[in-house]
């Protein structure tokens, strides 16, 4: 039986959930706001919050300074082109692990995500050196290559939850209809599981998109993303904070848009199976 | 017949030549700071002068050591000119990874630069990077202030005086600090202002067998008088203050004094700040024991071994580290905005004389000696480090237990014992005990 839900109570949840979803969000608030104020305006104390000269000076030293174009399309490609590389192998190995399980499954699950427990920082030299052996230093697709790989195990993972909640019949049905094995994983299970892919694909691109340690030390001028254009305005000497508010500002907006015209699939698809 | 093929080989030649010219790139890695940005502002003049173009890769300074170094140590050949600083270039040009710069050209004149960053960015006497910017550390203090707390000073004061007034100058009612400093961990932060400070005390990092001395009472005496006037007249949170924080305040009029980096001297007279005309500027302090307490740093332009373009590398460096070049900034930009710090001729310069802080700047330079920076004799070669690969990390650790001295969550005491246990623990694993 559906508990009743008083509206006192209701009200007391709506003004909960805006507190901490204001709170979550007043540091890319504050990133904004501090983008278009001077830089003695940027560390003034006490802070200045809505009432100072708005300027949007930073933005143009920043595009005037920087190819932003360039570090955004190769943003969009290591972080487009390593999320959907992943889901073409993440599939056909859920769909095996979900519907076709060994003994040993669920130990290779656990591996598989025991090897994001290994700081990145331990494996630099030797995927350096590998890089410098195949010329793949400073190339997107080198970089792809290693983002899609570093993502494997959550979207093996994510897609591996989503899968479970088909019920195997359905497959069984398709393949008694005649169905091979390609039919069924893309005539039959795919449509079922967009949901689940579709927000395992927005979260993996989110968290390509975020990547700073691998694209940061594997690229120089030419494949560097927008976390490298964002390193290029800090500084410990030297207050540049309203010049990095902007350059964050114009890195982070690409993705706030996407996450908020996907919201909804992502909130369905991180749900999807959550409550039986 | 012959004359028109040959006249048309030598176009074809000729312009095969431009193309190869125009075509070469050169990559370079280097730090997000004012003098740094302004050049790469400036790279057209050096690409119509030569042909030659130029992709920057501009890094936080602390991602770049990590990048450049895995780079170099890894020769992966990604930058044909990387931007280090004094600590890693006699390192690195002992491991042969850096070009010696001995070949420049006579019209650069590499006797201009001054002798103490020559030398700190040399190996066994050989040029293995040119400074685009030298820096030593020196007061930054608030003239009104000063006078209003009825004391004047000096040029070259002590510990003891700038104690006495920083108590002075302090007003926590109108929220005015008397001194700020770094505390805030990290080698290059808080760890090289104690390692400068330690220095005028009489203390140092090793003894000549490279035994550690933090259980000295030098290094006692440095930390117990560093937290003391801290407590006193220095900001809240001040173990958590780095450059960055130290300008924000003292720009804020919420610092008496302030003791760093000699660049820091335009900023505080720059336009945005809100002391701008009420600044002074005098050496850093000392306790009367023959060395004081400022620090030298250049950051400075290296070609890595490997790199495929060696002579258009140091063509690029040449340019960028001229007397030319500073020039080419004074006359777009005004005397106070040319890279400091590297050159004598600069200091000799009348224009530039009457820049505010400038001889300042210069004296802080020429008391600094890398060679000698200790009172005891000490086996390393740096002031505010020493230039042996394993100090970085060793002084982070140090660094960071001192902040926590700083910020009360140790005795200054267990901090010693165990930068001693830490320091002793690591030469011995590096082989150095």
């Amino acid at each position: 039986m559906a508990r009743a839900v008083t509206n006192q109570r209701k009200m007391i949840n709506t003004g909960a959930a805006w507190i901490i979803g204001l709170l979550i969000f007043f540091p890319i608030l504050w990133t904004i706001l501090t983008s278009f104020k001077s830089e003695a305006q940027a560390i003034a104390d006490p802070p200045i919050f809505l009432f100072f000269d708005w300027t949007t000076e930073n933005y143009s030293t920043v595009m005037e300074r920087s190819n932003y174009g360039r570090f955004l399309w190769n943003s969009i490609f290591i972080a487009g082109g390593s999320t959907i590389l992943g889901i073409i192998i993440a599939v056909p190995a859920a769909w095996s692990m979900a519907f076709v399980p060994s003994k040993r499954t669920k130990d290779i699950l656990l591996w598989m995500l025991s090897t994001k427990m290994l700081p990145a920082v331990g494996v630099l030299y030797p995927i350096y050196l590998l890089f410098i052996q195949f010329g793949l230093l400073d190339n997107v697709y080198g970089l792809t290559f290693v983002l899609m790989l570093i993502n494997l195990p959550i979207i093996v993972w994510m897609l591996y939850t989503y899968f479970r909640e088909i019920p195997g019949e359905i497959l069984e049905a398709a393949r008694m209809d005649g169905a091979t094995l390609r039919d069924e994983i893309l005539y039959v299970l795919t449509p079922m599981a967009i949901p689940g892919i579709a927000s395992t694909l927005l979260l993996n691109f989110i968290l390509a998109w975020n990547e700073a340690f691998w694209t940061l030390n594997l690229t120089a001028a030419k494949a560097a993303p927008l976390t490298a254009f964002i390193a290029s305005y800090s500084s410990p000497e030297g207050l540049f904070y309203a010049k990095l508010s902007a350059a964050s500002t114009m890195a982070i907006a690409p993705i706030l848009i996407l996450g908020w015209f996907s919201q909804k699939q992502l909130v369905r698809g991180l749900t999807f199976g959550a409550v039986k | 017949m012959y004359l028109r093929t040959a006249l048309c080989a030598a176009s074809a030649l000729a312009l095969t030549a431009g193309a190869a010219m125009a075509q070469s790139t050169l990559t370079i890695a280097t730090v997000n700071n004012g003098d740094m940005i302004r050049m790469q502002g400036y790279t057209d003049n050096f690409t119509e002068k030569t042909g030659i173009a130029v992709e920057w890769v501009t890094l936080e300074e602390n991602v770049l050591r990590s990048r450049v170094t895995t780079d170099i140590t890894t020769k992966g050949g990604q930058f044909d000119i990387m931007t280090i600083g004094m600590y890693e270039t006699p390192i690195w040009g002992a491991n042969g990874w850096l070009v010696p710069l001995d070949d420049l050209s006579a019209e650069y004149d590499v006797g201009d630069i001054l002798p103490a960053m020559a030398g700190g960015l040399s190996h066994e006497g050989t040029l293995y990077a040119a400074p685009f910017y030298g820096e030593s550390s020196m007061i930054m203090y608030r003239t009104d202030l000063m006078e209003k707390a009825g004391m004047e000073m000096p040029d070259a004061p002590t510990w003891e005086f700038v104690r006495e007034a920083a108590a002075a100058m302090t007003d926590r009612d109108a929220d005015i600090n008397g001194i700020c400093l770094r505390g805030k961990a990290g080698w290059g932060e808080g760890g090289a202002f104690i390692t400068a400070m330690s220095n005028s005390f009489g203390a140092r990092w090793f003894d000549m067998e490279w035994n550690a001395q933090f259980d000295t009472e030098a290094w006692a005496n440095t930390l117990n008088f560093y937290k003391g006037m801290m407590d006193e007249s220095g900001p809240a949170g001040y173990a958590t203050n780095g450059f960055n924080e130290n300008l924000s305040l003292f720009n804020q009029g919420k610092c008496g004094m302030w003791i760093d980096a000699t660049v820091a001297a335009s900023f505080v007279t720059g336009d945005d700040s809100t002391v701008a005309d009420s600044v002074g500027f005098a050496l850093a302090p000392d306790t009367g024991l023959g060395k004081r307490s400022n620090w030298l740093w250049a950051w400075a332009l290296a070609v890595p071994a490997g790199t495929q373009q060696e002579a258009e590398a140091k063509q690029f460096i040449e340019w960028a580290t001229s007397k030319d070049y500073i020039a080419l900034v004074a006359e777009n930009e005004g005397w106070a905005n040319v890279p400091p710090g590297a050159r004598t001729s600069l200091y000799e310069n009348p224009e530039y004389q009457k820049v505010p802080f400038a001889q300042k700047t210069l004296d802080s330079i020429l008391s600094a000696d890398p060679t000698d920076s200790t009172v005891e004799p000490s086996p390393y070669v740096g002031i505010q480090f020493a230039a042996i690969p394993e100090f970085a990390g060793i002084a982070t650790e140090v660094s960071q237990e001192f902040s926590a001295a700083y910020a009360g969550q140790q005795s200054i005491e267990d901090a010693l014992a165990k930068a001693q246990a830490i320091t002793n623990e690591a030469m011995e694993a590096a082989g150095y005990r």
